[in-house]
């Protein structure tokens, strides 16, 4: 049940300190992996919106400059020297011999009824009427036109940009037709990694530049345009196996195309999953090892703390003993002092009577027999009370040990000696296995003699006849330990725990006082060492005296 | 066993009497007495051999007081010391004072009597080097027989 008890604690302490140990360690892991996905998160959104607006402005400049370069011209030449069909051509000429990379494809003058009056490139297309093209109001209105791409004649991209020239009323227009493919390029040059894609769509979500993946220019794509608010954005789009695709948008030309630039996070999220196993495995590891130490830790902890409760235990134990053998001991000495004096009194006058006995007149005397036997037993009898009264006192007494030179060896070699008699009457043998070198130490030999001499002749009766008693004696660092082992029957628990107690006797009534060992286990105590004892019933029992190695003070 | 003069001193009366009867039965003159004052009293009119003193009596003078009066009074008896409980420091006590020897009571009354026969024989060997010594002073100065006494 106790154990129990140590479990239960053992488990709380581990809990506990698992919990807040690893508790903040995985909320730590967890924010920090969060903190850096956002900014990876944000460094990708960063890196769309930047590239977004630097393409986007690229090409907005591209228009710009060839919409600034036809501008230049109807403002420098005149409608007439235009629309003559020679002069056009020498400009177109010129500046494609100029300007390579301006990307011109043809060159119209158009009057204000829609009729191309003059045609540069290479299509026959003068004469041709535009007055009901849509484009052809917006020119004479706001004064120029870019129109969204369109597959020329050659199956290549084209945009045309339109300029008005100067007029009050006869209004004209320079119409130019440019190969688109130009800023194709720079858009295509934003389409970054390997799943990276960069295109423009206009209004309708139609291609304007040819995407990387999934369909095709002029063709619908998959991007709602209103989506995008003004400025540059990005949204998110979850897609399948965990990958997310950030689109980023700018518009351009005036909000009529949007740039859109795309890139799937999955591609280099396999570096952040990298991360992420990384960071999951120290945490992981961190974990074990805390859980390892705390598990380690909490079991020596415990352990330590059975053990002292045993010893707190044990030590109570003493110090109970040793109450009960004061209490008792006060009171023994009582009992006994006051039984003393009639006892002394009443063999006073059994003596008084036995001397008067011994006279001349009285020997004659019928009974003289039965009176001589029975003051002889009353005699016997205060002689056995004295016997036990002074068994008390002697329990009782307080008195400081004397200091003396002892060699314990010789103490028990001396007290053996003594009993060995009584021992081989019984067929007792005693063996002794003395250590060799014993130093000498301060104790009270004559009480020291007594205590061996109780426990040796406790292990003869207990043995009854036929045995073996085992005497050892041992050196143990700063104690000396001399036990005492009988091949006896044993005692149960239930004795053993009572053998030091006062009056506590198993022997006949009459036979013993039960003080014996309670003396011995004072007097033990008083020298500063400590009786116990061991075995259990049907193996014999074993006293162990340890004393103190005090060496005595030199002479 | 030569005849001497013992006094006990016991508060007990019922043993007190029941010892000195013995006793006297026994050839030896003895008297008794239930307090250490009365002790004192006799012992200044009276010279003993050996006391016998009860070291815990009740009331008056106790043991150890009495034990130095009779040693102040007759130095040469020899005292010996009956203890009721074994407080051994107070009969270790009364031998640094001078007692012969300490009992425990109730004692076995021959082993009473062989102590008060050491006592004796303690105190005699002892008056006999007093007594030789005199003699041996006298022979040399026997002037000093008028000396003192």
């Amino acid at each position: 049940m106790k154990h129990a008890l140590y479990n239960k604690l053992r488990f709380k302490l581990i809990s506990i300190t698992v919990a807040v140990s690893i508790g903040p360690l995985l909320l730590l892991g967890f924010a920090l992996y969060y903190q850096f996905s956002n900014l990876y998160k944000e460094r990708i959104e960063d890196q769309i919106l930047h590239l977004a607006r630097s393409q986007s402005s690229a090409v907005d400049v591209f228009l710009r400059e060839r919409t600034s370069i036809l501008g230049m011209i109807v403002e420098t030449q005149s409608f007439e020297d235009l629309s003559k069909q020679e002069n056009l051509s020498r400009l177109f000429w010129q500046i494609n011999r100029r300007a390579e990379g301006l990307g011109l494809v043809d060159l119209g003058i158009i009057d204000r009824d829609g009729n191309q009056l003059a045609y540069a490139g290479p299509y026959n297309l003068k004469g041709l009427n535009y007055y009901q093209q849509p484009w052809f109001d917006e020119v004479l209105r706001r004064g120029k036109y870019i129109s969204d791409v369109f597959m020329g004649f050659r199956q290549v991209p084209h945009v045309i940009i339109a300029v008005k020239g100067a007029c009050d009323t006869n209004c004209w227009i320079l119409r130019a037709t440019i190969d688109s493919e130009i800023f194709n390029r720079l858009v295509r040059s934003a389409q970054v990694g390997t799943a990276g894609d960069a295109y423009i769509v206009n209004r309708d979500g139609i291609f304007q530049t040819g995407p990387r993946f999934e369909g095709v220019i002029l063709g619908p794509s998959n991007i709602t345009p209103q989506q995008f608010g003004e400025g540059t954005m990005v949204l998110e789009k979850k897609q399948g196996g965990g990958d997310t695709r950030y689109v980023g948008g700018t518009w351009l030309k005036e909000g009529e195309w949007l740039l859109v630039i795309s890139q799937i996070a999955g591609q280099e999220a396999g570096w952040l999953s990298r991360v992420r196993n990384t960071a999951t495995l120290i945490i992981v590891t961190g974990c074990l090892l805390i859980i390892i130490a705390i598990v380690l830790i909490s079991n020596t902890l415990v352990r330590h703390l059975e053990e002292t409760d045993l010893q707190m235990n044990e030590l109570n134990a003493q110090l109970i003993q040793q109450d009960k053998l004061a209490a008792l001991g006060k009171m023994a000495a009582g009992i006994a002092h006051e039984i003393n004096n009639p006892l002394a009194v009443i063999g006073e006058k059994a003596g008084w009577m036995e001397d008067l006995l011994s006279e001349e007149e009285f020997k004659t005397s019928e009974n003289y027999k039965e009176f001589a036997t029975s003051i002889s037993k009353i005699e016997e009898h205060v002689d056995r009370a004295r016997k036990i009264t002074h068994n008390m006192l002697g329990f009782a007494r307080r008195m400081e040990p004397r200091l003396d030179d002892v060699d314990v060896n010789r103490v028990l070699e001396q007290t053996i000696d003594i009993l060995s008699n009584h021992a081989n009457i019984n067929d007792i043998d005693i063996r002794k296995k003395f250590a060799g070198q014993l130093p000498v130490i301060a104790s009270d030999q004559s009480q020291l003699q007594q205590v061996f001499m109780n426990l040796i002749n406790n292990s003869i009766d207990a043995i009854g006849s036929d045995g073996m008693i085992e005497i050892e004696t041992a050196l143990d660092k700063d104690h000396i330990t001399a036990s005492i082992k009988d091949d006896g029957p044993g005692m149960p628990e239930s004795i053993k725990k009572k053998i030091f107690d006062p009056f506590f006797t198993t022997k006949d009534t009459g036979k013993g006082t039960g003080l014996g060992l309670s003396i011995s286990y004072s007097i033990v105590e008083k020298l500063g060492g400590r009786i116990t004892v061991e075995g259990s019933q049907g193996k014999g029992t074993t006293f162990v005296v340890s004393l103190p190695v005090v060496l005595p003070e030199k002479k | 066993m030569h005849n001497f003069r013992v006094l006990v001193v016991d508060d007990e009366t019922d043993f007190l009497e029941t010892l000195v009867k013995r006793l006297n039965k026994r050839m030896l003159d003895a008297k008794g007495v239930e307090s250490g004052e009365a002790a004192v009293d006799l012992l200044k009119r009276e010279v003993f051999d050996v006391v016998v003193l009860d070291v815990k009596m009740p009331g008056g003078m106790d043991g150890i007081e009495t034990l130095r009066e009779i040693k102040h009074i007759q130095p040469l008896a020899e005292v010996l010391l009956l203890t009721g409980h074994a407080s051994v420091e107070t009969s270790i006590e009364g031998m640094k004072l001078g007692a012969f020897d300490y009992l425990l009571k109730p004692m076995k009354f021959d082993d009473l009597l062989m102590k008060m026969a050491h006592a004796f024989e303690k105190k005699s060997s002892h008056d006999k080097k007093i007594r030789d010594a005199k003699i041996h002073e006298l022979t040399r100065y026997p002037s000093r027989v008028f000396d003192d006494e």
